[in-house]
């Protein structure tokens, strides 16, 4: 078994009401960044796993995005980045 | 009648919900903690307000896995009444027990103060003793409440009776400053599919006595009355 960490973004669904984002896309308006056409604000999970490859390392962080870290009616989530650790 | 109040890590309106069953219903209640496996025979189960687990990741996401839960979940497939309140509906709806979510205000404040709710079905367990379109006064006391779900799930709640509570104007009418959290189709309260399972942002247990402001919340605890022990 290696060691890998998994960053994953979760994010609310396009489509959802995100008022945190939509305040922050206010804001950056008002400082001058006109070319902001949308702001999403989620969460940023970072995980270290035992795992034998890189890829079983993603699956596994997949299975807990479903089960606990996501909200499956309201949330999106991706798999950012997965790297070994030594 | 016996009425069970859970108390997870955090919760802050168990009290409320005791004294409500014990001084003013009459009837009894007993604590059930959420580490219990047993729910001591009792008839319904209440899911308080408060922010259990500190609403780490998300309002209910973690006191869902809590052991009592799922003796909570047998029981409402036994058909057991449950009423879960505010962080009580967050809970429930995290544990698959009730449909959607409830998300951060659009306003993103806080808000803590009286709403008026439409009964939008008085053919329920939890809104038999109330009639058809009464306006109730409850307060709410809320972070995330705005009920959220997809347009198929809302349709089908619509078409099942199951939209028991919307949030409303002193008149009943429905408009958007009455609606304080941005919630689809200002829904303030749902039951699951086989009706056993009320979930609702307001507190009826802050709102079961005059003196408090309002008893138009004790209607609730009188409708689970009549139809469980009928």
């Amino acid at each position: 078994m290696s060691r890998y960490r998994v960053s994953v973004h979760i994010v609310p669904r396009k489509g959802i009401l995100d008022p945190q984002g939509k305040a922050v896309a206010d804001a950056l308006h008002t400082l001058g960044f006109r070319d902001v056409q949308d702001a999403r604000i989620g969460r940023h999970v970072v995980i270290d796993v035992a795992a034998t490859t890189s890829d079983a390392a993603g699956d596994s962080v997949r299975k807990m995005c479903d089960r606990l870290l996501a909200n499956p009616v309201t949330e999106d989530y991706e798999i950012a980045r997965v790297e070994g650790l030594p | 009648m016996k009425f069970g109040v859970i108390t997870f890590p955090g919760s802050n309106c168990d009290y409320d919900a005791f004294r409500t069953v014990v001084d003013v219903l009459g009837e009894q209640a007993v604590y059930l903690w959420h580490k219990d496996h047993d729910l001591q025979n009792v008839d319904v189960v209440i899911l308080p307000g408060g922010f259990a687990y500190g609403d780490y990741l998300r309002a209910g996401a973690i006191a869902r896995f809590s052991p009592i839960m799922q003796e909570v979940a047998a029981h409402a497939r036994r058909g057991g009444p449950v009423l879960a309140v505010c962080n009580g509906f967050q809970v429930a709806c995290e544990a698959g027990l009730l449909p959607g979510a409830l998300l951060r205000n659009a306003s993103l404040s806080f808000l803590g103060q009286p709403v008026h709710v439409r009964v939008e079905n008085a053919d329920t367990m939890f809104t038999n003793r109330y009639a058809q379109g009464q306006v109730l006064t409850m307060p709410i006391a809320h972070g995330e409440g705005r009920f959220t779900a997809d347009e198929d799930t809302l349709d089908r709640l619509e078409n099942e009776g199951r939209v028991t509570f919307r949030y409303v104007n002193a008149h009943g009418g429905l408009d958007d400053e009455s609606n304080p959290n941005g919630s689809m189709r200002a829904i303030a309260g749902i039951v699951s599919a086989e009706g056993n399972v009320l979930g609702l942002m307001p507190h009826p247990e802050r709102a079961a006595e005059a003196l408090l402001g309002s008893s138009g919340g004790l209607g609730i605890f009188q409708s689970m009355l009549a139809r469980v022990s009928a």
